[in-house]
């Protein structure tokens, strides 16, 4: 026998190795205070900079590619480097940079994280551009518009913007020998249709609809449409009336059949349930289109709006560009962000189809991607929209709603009891922030 | 047979770890003694490892400490808090569900060891066809990535379409939502865990049986042992010191365990909460929660955790590691 002595060696190795990367939690310590607001002022055309785009969809960039030549064409001399990190990596590669400073020049943010890096100065307020008249808010849906707005600071406009609605595979429905809904459904409609379907297409394991897993496509609609708030100035509104009967909706659903159960959709998706053939309704975002055109039974795919319930609501939220506060080059950090909200640069991403963009007027390319589905409804939404609800580290209570609310979904607590618990954690998570 | 095992930190070894290993066939030198006039020397033999360690390793370990005892804002900067946040961390009953739920992952994949045992003396059979075939097979799982490994398993858990329920229904068992379940989740991943280590176990013991002299097994097969009784009167103890090693390996990487429970169970799902690991724990509250200052006090309890567990392990492998 002789391999103790090297192991035990490796063995020590190994328990420093282990250890250490446990551990390789450092980080450098600075100050995060607002920079110098830099004077916004259009650069000289032949501002010879190099800045860096920071995003997430590779899907988009031969899109933001010609939105670059474009760009180019302006300023020949600013060079842009495009910079994609997987979504799942994303804001934790963007949080290690802004703790270090090195924020790509321009990037891509959300509703969920603006809250965060704007109030912690990380970023630089577009008032310039808009008192300049180069970039006008009107532009762009106001709700979407608000949720990037911060402590009355302006800190970018939307790129893009998503909808809710309800797909539909009308070839399940006719299966089922349920009529399809017209697009004034309520609530009731909703709930029949789905355990229908459900009921008559039991033997085949397919379901009418399914129920809630996530806030922005399912229950925050139905919070808002029965007058609830998810977040009221500093407090939770889970404990309003309102809320309850948000959160009721889909434990209904799930304690009719009309929905496969919560461990089901753990294990499979709601999303992968309606791409499989199995699932006859879902509440899904626009950007699911993406995700429709390769399917065997695209043809039979429309779009509904949301079903009403006191009310008529959806969330509405769009990725915007914004500048980083310690860019280097931000003259020309900001002359980009100024480009990418322009009418010519946002049409150039609607033509590419992958998104519906902002700037009012430039949609007709994404409607037209399935022109038989009915895809109009995701942009007549944005009129009842409500902005998807955020604050400044909803991260936090985001995971307690991911943590709570099945319980109540799963009829295994009463929803009354959870949206109180969680509306207490909330606050107590809010008051933190 | 010479088995050489020695107890942490003894200065002898480390100085003379080269001169035994040079020595082996050789008389055996007595151990060489240290010479003042040795000077800079060993120093400097020693700086690129010492440096290396003490740069990536014992630098780090000194900051997360000195952090713990801090008040983080999300991109920087600190408030010096005390021990606020191990008073708060002491208090917190997900503190004891992550310890707890690392303690039944721990156990499940420690089963592993008597399993890589009994298949490494398999795969050791003299006249064993395509045997290096088989250890490629089991050898390949450690070497996936285990973000791949994840995926593929969680197909095979999913408890509608998934393989291991399609199996299960031909012997009449309905299988639950393996990975939607709390408890069963915890499980489904131990059992992966344990599957994924398996293969270097099971290297490390194949080595092990390497140097067990073919003498002692013809001895004891004049003498009449079976198969069964070489197994555990011969193979087993002379393992031992290999078995020692894989078990300190195995604990101290299950009490890490992170990517496989990420992976598998998903980052929405509902048990999470209820079947996250310390480390997940500590990845929630540093990366989710943006409370970098408590992650620093939760590395820190798992890092002592992990050194009393190893430590405890070597007081223990005196009552049965063999030595001789």
């Amino acid at each position: 026998m002789t391999s103790s002595t090297p192991s035990a060696r490796r063995l020590t190795a190994g328990v420093a190795a282990a250890m250490g990367l446990m551990l390789a939690v450092s980080g450098c310590s600075s100050d995060a205070g607002t920079s110098d607001s830099g004077e916004y002022g259009a650069p000289d055309k032949d501002l010879k900079a190099s800045i860096t785009y920071g995003l997430w969809d590779k899907n988009q960039v031969s899109a933001i590619e010609e939105n670059i030549d474009a760009f180019n064409e302006l300023y020949p001399n600013i060079e842009v480097n495009v910079n994609v990190t997987p979504y799942s990596e994303y804001w934790t590669k963007l949080q290690t940079q802004g703790s270090s400073k090195t924020l790509p020049d321009v990037f891509w943010m959300n509703g969920p994280n603006i809250g965060l890096y704007a109030s912690n100065g990380l970023l630089e307020p577009i008032a310039g551009a808009v008192d300049a008249g180069d970039i006008e808010l009107s532009n762009y849906p106001e709700s979407l518009v608000d949720l990037y707005n911060v402590g009355d600071e302006q800190y970018g406009v939307p790129k893009d913007f998503d909808t809710i609605g309800v797909w539909t595979n009308k070839a399940l429905f006719e299966q089922a020998g349920v009529e399809l809904p017209s697009e004034d459904w309520t609530w009731d409609d909703f709930q029949t249709a789905a355990t229908e379907i459900s009921t008559a297409l039991a033997g085949e394991g397919i379901y009418g609809a399914a129920g809630g897993m996530d806030g922005q496509t399912t229950y925050y609609n139905t919070i808002f449409q029965a007058g609830g708030s998810v977040i009221d100035g500093d407090t939770s509104g889970y404990a309003s009336e309102g809320s309850q009967a948000g959160i009721q909706f889909w434990s209904d659903l799930i304690a009719s059949g009309g929905s496969p159960s919560i461990q089901q959709l753990t294990d499979t998706t709601a999303d992968q349930w309606f791409t499989s053939g199995k699932l006859a309704m879902y509440w899904g975002g626009s950007w699911f289109r993406s995700a429709l055109t390769d399917l065997p039974f695209a043809g039979d795919i429309t779009a509904l709006p949301l079903p009403a319930g006191e009310e008529q609501a959806t969330v509405i939220h769009g990725v915007s560009n914004v500048v980083s506060a310690d860019s280097k080059n931000k003259q020309a950090a900001q002359a980009f962000q100024v480009f990418l909200a322009s009418e010519e640069a946002q049409q150039q991403q609607g033509d590419a189809g992958a998104m519906i963009p902002a700037f009012t007027g430039t949609q007709d390319a994404f409607t037209q991607s399935m022109p038989d589905a009915n895809l109009q409804i995701f942009l007549d939404a944005v009129e009842y929209s409500k902005p998807l609800p955020v604050s400044n580290n909803s991260a936090v209570w985001n995971a307690l709603e991911t943590e709570l609310l099945p319980q109540a979904f799963s009829g295994e607590r009463p929803t009354a009891e959870v949206t109180a618990e969680l509306a207490e954690q909330m606050d107590a998570a809010l008051a933190e922030e | 047979m010479t088995t050489e095992t020695h107890t942490p930190g003894s200065p002898a070894l480390t100085r003379t770890g080269r001169a035994a290993r040079a020595g082996r066939g050789a008389p055996p030198q007595p151990p060489r003694r240290r010479f003042a006039g040795d000077g800079i020397w060993p120093w400097l033999f020693l700086a690129p490892l010492v440096g290396g360690i003490s740069v990536f390793y014992f630098w780090p370990i000194l900051q997360t400490a000195f952090y713990s005892l801090t008040d983080w804002g999300a991109f920087g900067g600190w408030d010096f808090a005390g021990f606020e946040n191990y008073v708060a961390l002491f208090a917190d009953p997900a503190l004891y569900l992550s310890f707890g739920n690392t303690l039944l992952y721990t156990g499940i994949v420690m089963l592993g060891i008597p399993i890589a045992v009994f298949l490494a003396s398999l795969l050791n059979l003299p006249g064993l066809r395509f045997a290096s075939l088989y250890r490629v097979l089991f050898f390949l799982p450690y070497v996936a990535m285990p973000t791949a490994v994840a995926m593929v398993w969680r197909i095979i858990f999913n408890g509608d379409f998934g393989l291991l329920n399609y199996g299960l229904g031909f012997l009449g068992i309905d299988g639950p939502y393996w990975i939607s379940t709390p408890g069963a989740a915890t499980v489904a991943v131990a059992i992966v865990g344990l599957w994924s280590s398996l293969g270097f176990a099971m290297i490390v013991l194949a080595a092990g049986l390497k140097s067990i002299p073919p003498e002692m097994y013809e001895a004891s097969e004049l003498d009449g042992a079976t198969r069964w009784r070489q197994f555990r009167s011969i193979t087993v103890p002379l393992l031992t010191p290999s078995i020692f090693f894989i078990s300190i390996v195995t604990i101290i990487s299950s009490f890490q365990v992170f990517d496989l429970l990420y992976a598998i169970l998903g980052s929405s799902n509902p048990v999470l909460p209820k079947s996250m690991s310390l480390v997940y724990f500590f990845y929630r509250e540093g990366f989710v929660n943006n409370d970098k200052g408590y992650a620093a006090a939760i590395a820190m309890v798992i890092f002592v955790i992990i050194g009393i567990v190893t430590a405890i392990q070597f007081r223990l492998q005196k009552r049965w590691v063999q030595v001789d």
